[in-house]
């Protein structure tokens, strides 16, 4: 099936969802009024790094409203630990500090009033005796041998410390004629979504259950409420028809929960946190990234990569949940979208005394992105070659795929130098040049920016397995379930929630192209996790692959029982049964047939016209597992992760005002190939949103610590997200490279953007500053920093 | 104490803490959940109401200080049950939204916007929407959904012979 | 995040609002409120009593007041912006006010507000200080005026009494061929700024400089004048070379801030460079104003 095939899938149609939102009418967490709730503010630590020696709630307790004082003791006897990632049983994560504080605004306390603003007033009674303690907050620090312990029972600070070889790395770099080493940091961001994380639980005693709505994107969430809770999950049901206001990965609130969940069961009335801003920046655990990377590129004259050494050293912060895997991730694009022969990885955690990290768009490879790319460009230059001209030897040609990079997994399909081709031609990249040339005459600092990068997608997470090895989980999945009813309409179900990328309409799309029915007619609605049927949530880019998937096959199953329904009704082989759009014929005798209506009837009331075996009813269901899916690593750490490889190329002029050190983006053009669009206003929406995700992380988002371990953007007015102001137009340019693993050639674009936008910028910063004779590889460019730079620059040049 | 608020056309008396800010009080007072803390420190603007047909910021304002002033919340400007105004279509055909956390307050920036000026420039959409944040859309699809609802508006005044 | 208790007193005049700070060392003021509200939810200011002075409406008003043009302390700044005289007899006022905040913030802010206030990096008070301007208060009673120059004494600190409440502020006219400029590099454009420059210059018939103000705002604890450079530059042509020089020469002692946002190199440098721009540009508006007459 290609596009011109389709008719509805590609078609410009309308997001559903977006009418409940432009009349407010969204039903979010805290839009949802339970009676009798209750209302929960956290007490946080000033400290680093502190042991607690005691808690008097006793003046909170006094207070009118005031109804519990919840401390980490309590909930640890009471609660299991929340579940980590890697096999590290000393560095327990708990959403209350039990004898020690590790980061300054981790919570100390938990108080529950009649409303917020009374909890607030109590938070300020309770009385907290802390010891201060030494504390590390950077990670090459938090590294050496002596270093002050986060966790003095895990022995150091490194949660992981894992090298990969992948190929003949040492021979490929001693046969190499040139060689270059470079250090790229990326600065701690996150997603920040507008929508603060927010939980509301509630137990019912008569039923044993315990009911949640929550702002949510967090594969097994009820389990792990469950598990901490030592309840079975068959206790737990999460409503998935909260909507969530922005995620981007990083809403998994496992701790926010679980405090919710206790205090709802102990104290017998429902239970709401929703988090302020304050406690979000500082305590929320949902920082993104912060790493440091290490490079060493053989290569050779004519700019081609043949190796490539690199030491990835993250921050992960006082605890580790998911966060360490943003380090494997990467490795299933590894090489990027270059065949770059053989690699060496080394992966380092280290705990420090910041604020823990959580999921954030891309999983890590934004980050690895922007070190890989700042690589090629580094090598352009050290040859004295056009940068696109080194991106376009390296790159993968479209014949060679499948291609299976040097870490093991294997690239589904791409067109890279065909996209390239798209955005920078007949003319484009040469007026961008020339504009660069004629603003550098004019005294300004002027570049151009490129960066050709993967998003890997389809989420099969086989990372775990390979930085894990009791971990031996090779099932990702997502369902669908699709019920036709007595009046003849169809009902479609799916099983996580959403964070406005269009789910509901994906699925009605996908069903309605399979079945040939109007799109609009098919209800989708969500289960809550007791009514379930297996879902990974939308994470790693996964949901049109996944999702999709298991609509597709759900549909196929449905179509094929309707026409076997009608094939035996007809009295006719199944083979000469033909299904259009709802209806069943007679091939060799078309006027005889079966209508939509009737089939349904047939379905639900006339059992005795059924084939034999035939259950009653019209209820179909899919689990899917993703493709490619199903193996874990081998000894020497190789393994297929995502299935699917979608492309962007990035292509921006900059110019940055020499004396003030402002940046300005003059012109972008991104390539964008995600193979089939299954909607592309859901897809130009979710990719300029990545760009302007990117662009904050590039230019002005930065969780920044003073030297007393103190979070100093702790609030909007220095935290900067972009405005309206701050992203310019951007030109997407289009292509389709279907993959063959999918139901409709569908890749993923969760992430489209913000996976290569930092890496753009910060490319074409460095164009601009080149012909001082400096770069800068940390993130975000900061305007006063740049400033400075240039400035020193100019000094030391006798300027 | 005691304070009137005259919302979306209604006068009601309520009785509030004085700490109690508008953004709260239309949302746990009177139900309209349409305005959205987004960081109660009016950076984001989510929490966007016309005060008087003016885009304010309501987490900004304590709840006895918009006594007397006529506000607009986004249930009050939808024309009834299952009906969109012209601009809250337009912000559908164009998508102009994703999760939907900070679309009310865009829409009523975008209502203010038009009503003063109903033929804006690319140039004037972004600056009006300037104080408003969002983190979905990179703010691309906002602008077009404004730009055409200007554009459906401003056709549809005119007599039916002179549309295009 | 939600403010401690208070008590909210709405006034009919400003005596009684005087009378009630005298009277309660822990009561406020709420204007526009876009700069109190938030350190109140933030707990960062906790009164306990709160009077709302907004309806007061002999303290919202734009008028011309002989040579001046006096403005009441809770007009917003919205008003300001939309405002004619202001555009007309107050040029620099009327270009930098669009840098304040956001519109939905001068929807509700005041000029008083942003001048008591008194951030280091806010346009409002620069403007004050660049322009000579007087801002009235009243206290015990008493109306009493104060230059701007004298009003600022440090960040965030004012030598407004603790029981006044500012009621105006005045700015002069300047008559003649007039040019102003205004600047500002921020992070993002709303931003408060990390450097701001505020010039506003007469020339004479031959073009030469009658009068110079250059004010300098966000690179110390509160707005500098650049009085040196001024009295370099009355009388001369305003060539690059001499301005840059008395710029330089004006700003050589000061001890710019360093933060977050910017070190204090940075601000020293560019406050040198943003007052050279500001004085280039307030001399071409000048020029430019006399040949397109309006």
């Amino acid at each position: 099936m290609s596009a011109e095939q389709y008719r509805f899938v590609s078609a410009d149609r309308r997001v559903r969802e977006d009418r409940r939102f432009v009349v407010g009418k969204g039903r979010f967490v805290a839009d949802i009024d339970l009676p009798n709730t209750k209302h929960v503010a956290l007490v946080t630590c000033p400290y680093a790094a502190a042991r607690i020696i005691s808690i008097d709630k006793r003046a909170a307790l006094a207070m009118p409203g005031v109804h519990y004082v919840l401390d980490g003791c309590e909930l640890a006897a009471a609660t299991l630990p929340l579940m980590t990632g890697l096999d590290t049983p000393n560095v327990p994560r708990r959403p209350l500090a039990v004898d020690a504080a590790r980061y300054s605004g981790e919570w100390v306390a938990a108080v529950v009033a009649d409303t917020r603003a009374l909890a607030e007033d109590a938070i300020e009674k309770i009385d907290i005796r802390y010891e201060p303690l030494p504390f590390v907050l950077d990670a090459e620090q938090a590294i050496k041998p002596g270093a002050v312990l986060v966790h003095a029972a895990h022995g150091s600070n490194v949660l992981l410390d894992r090298t990969f070889v992948w190929g003949q790395v040492e021979n490929d770099f001693a046969a190499s004629p040139r060689h270059l080493s470079l250090q790229v940091k990326w600065a701690r961001s996150s997603t920040v979504p507008i929508e603060t994380f927010g939980v509301l639980a509630s137990w019912d005693p008569w039923r044993d259950m315990l009911d949640v709505y929550a702002s949510i994107q967090m594969p097994k969430y009820p389990d792990q409420i469950a598990m901490a809770l030592r309840l079975p999950a068959s206790a737990v049901r999460v409503h998935y028809d909260v909507d969530v206001g922005g995620s981007y990965g990083v809403k998994r609130g496992i701790k926010h929960s679980v405090l919710v969940a206790y205090l709802a069961r102990r104290l017998g009335f429902p239970v709401r946190l929703v988090e302020d801003r304050l406690e979000n920046m500082r305590g929320g655990d949902a920082h993104g990234p912060e790493r440091l990377f290490d490079i060493d590129v053989a290569f050779d004259d004519s700019g081609l990569i043949r190796s490539m050494k690199m030491r990835a050293l993250e921050n992960i912060g006082a605890y580790a949940g998911r966060s360490p895997f943003q380090l494997g991730k990467p490795i299933g694009a590894i090489v990027g979208p270059y065949k770059i022969k053989s690699v060496q990885y080394r992966a380092i955690a280290t705990v420090t005394n910041k604020t823990p990290q959580d999921a954030v768009r891309g999983f890590g490879q934004a980050p690895t992105n922007l070190a890989i790319e700042r690589m090629m460009d580094d090598v352009a230059n050290a040859l004295g070659l056009d940068p696109l001209e080194v991106r376009r030897r390296n790159m993968i040609q479209h014949e060679e795929f499948p291609y299976t990079i040097p870490s093991g997994t294997t690239y589904d399909s791409g067109d890279y130098h065909r996209v390239v081709d798209k955005v920078v031609a007949p003319t484009v990249y040469n007026e961008m040049k020339a504009e660069r040339d004629r603003l550098r005459a004019e005294g300004q600092l002027a570049g151009i920016g490129i960066a050709a990068c993967l998003e890997p997608s389809g989420g099969n997470a086989s990372f775990e397995p390979l930085l894990n090895s009791k971990n031996a989980t090779t099932t990702w999945m997502d369902s669908c379930r699709i019920d036709v009813d007595l009046t003849a309409a169809i009902t479609a179900t799916m099983h996580t929630s959403s964070a406005g990328q269009g789910h509901e309409t994906l699925v009605a799309t996908v069903i309605a192209e399979v079945i040939g029915r109007d799109p609009d007619g098919i209800r989708v609605v969500r289960a809550n996790s007791l009514n379930s049927l297996p879902s990974n949530s939308p994470v790693g880019s996964r949901m049109a692959i996944m999702l999709g998937g298991a609509a597709f096959h759900a549909a196929r199953k449905l179509k094929a029982k309707l026409t076997a329904i009608g094939a035996h009704d007809l009295g006719i082989p199944p083979e000469r049964a033909i299904y259009e759009q709802g209806k069943v014929y007679d091939r060799a005798a078309p006027d005889r047939r079966r209508t939509w209506e009737e089939l349904v009837a047939i379905a639900h009331r006339n059992f005795h016209r059924l084939p034999e075996g035939f259950e009653p009813g019209l209820a179909v269901a899919h689990v899917y597992q993703v493709p490619t899916g199903g193996t874990l690593p081998t000894a020497d750490g190789r393994v297929q992760m995502y299935p699917c490889f979608s492309f962007e190329f990035h292509l921006l002029l900059l110019s940055i005002d020499p004396d003030l050190g402002t940046p300005r983006i003059l012109r972008y053009r991104l390539g964008h190939d995600c193979g089939t669009v299954i909607n592309p206003k859901i897809v130009r929406g979710m990719t300029m949103g990545g760009i302007a995700h990117g662009i904050g992380a590039a230019l002005y988002e930065e969780f920044a610590y003073n030297e007393d371990g103190q979070l100093i953007t702790q609030t909007f007015m220095d935290y900067l997200l972009p405005s309206s102001l701050e992203v310019p137009a951007v030109e997407i340019i289009h292509h389709e490279t279907p993959s063959p693993h999918t139901v409709l050639g569908q890749k993923g674009s969760g992430e489209s953007g913000y996976l290569g936008a930092p890496a753009a910028i910060a490319n074409a910063v460095n164009d601009a500053i080149r012909p001082l004779g400096i770069s800068i590889n940390t993130l975000p460019l900061n305007v006063a920093k740049l400033g400075d730079l240039i400035a020193e620059t100019h000094a030391r040049m006798g300027n | 104490m005691r304070i009137n608020l005259i919302v979306n056309g209604t006068e009601s008396t309520l009785e509030v803490e004085p700490r109690t800010t508008l953004l709260d009080c239309l949302r746990e007072y009177l139900g309209l959940k349409g305005a959205h803390a987004g960081c109660e420190h009016g950076v984001c603007g989510a929490c966007t109401v016309l005060f008087d047909g003016v885009a304010v910021r309501s987490c900004l304002m304590f709840a006895p200080q918009a006594e007397g002033t006529p506000i607009t919340t986004i249930e009050g400007i939808t024309p009834g049950p299952g009906e969109l105004s012209p601009l809250q279509d337009a912000f559908c055909e164009a998508h102009g939204l994703q999760c939907g956390y900070c679309t009310p307050a865009m829409i009523l920036v975008a209502h203010a916007l038009l009503a003063g000026n109903p033929d804006p420039t690319r140039d004037d959409i972004v600056d009006a929407i300037s104080g408003n944040l969002c983190r979905c859309t990179g703010y691309a699809q906002i602008v077009e959904a404004i730009a055409l609802a200007a554009d459906r508006i401003r056709g549809s005044n005119r007599p039916s012979e002179l549309r295009s | 995040m939600k403010a401690a208790p208070f008590e909210y007193a709405r006034v009919a005049n400003v005596d009684e609002a005087c009378a009630m700070l005298a009277s309660d060392e822990s009561a406020r003021v709420i204007a526009g409120g876009q700069t109190l509200v938030p350190m109140m939810v933030m707990r960062l200011a906790r009164p306990t009593r709160l009077i709302d002075i907004n309806r007061i409406a002999e303290l919202s008003y734009i008028r011309s007041d002989g040579d001046a043009i006096s403005i009441g302390a809770t007009t917003r700044q919205c008003r300001v912006e939309r405002d004619a005289l202001i555009a007309a007899k107050l040029p620099l006022l009327a270009r930098a006010i669009s840098f304040v905040g956001h519109a939905a913030t001068r929807a509700r802010g005041t000029i008083g507000g942003s001048l008591a206030n008194a951030d280091p990096a806010a346009e409002l008070p620069l403007i004050a200080v660049t322009l000579d301007a007087i801002l009235a208060y009243r206290a015990g009673g008493r109306t009493e005026k104060i230059a701007a120059r004298d009003f600022y004494i440090g960040p965030m600190t004012t030598n407004l009494p603790s029981d006044a409440v500012l009621t105006s502020v005045q700015f002069p006219k300047w008559l003649g061929k007039v040019g102003v400029s205004f600047c500002e590099v921020n992070a993002r454009r709303s931003d408060f700024a990390f450097v701001a420059a505020a010039a506003q210059v007469e020339l004479s018939a031959d073009g030469r400089c009658n009068r110079i103000v250059i004010g300098i705002g966000a690179a110390t604890d509160f707005p500098i004048r650049l009085t040196s450079a001024e009295e370099q530059l009355k009388d001369s042509t305003l060539d690059a070379v001499t301005v840059k020089g008395a710029v330089l020469e004006a700003l050589a002692d000061i001890a710019p801030l360093s933060d977050l946002h910017a070190s204090a190199e940075y601000r020293r440098r560019v406050a040198v460079n943003l007052a050279t721009r500001a004085v280039a540009d307030a001399r071409s508006h000048a020029i430019g104003k006399n040949r397109h007459a309006n």
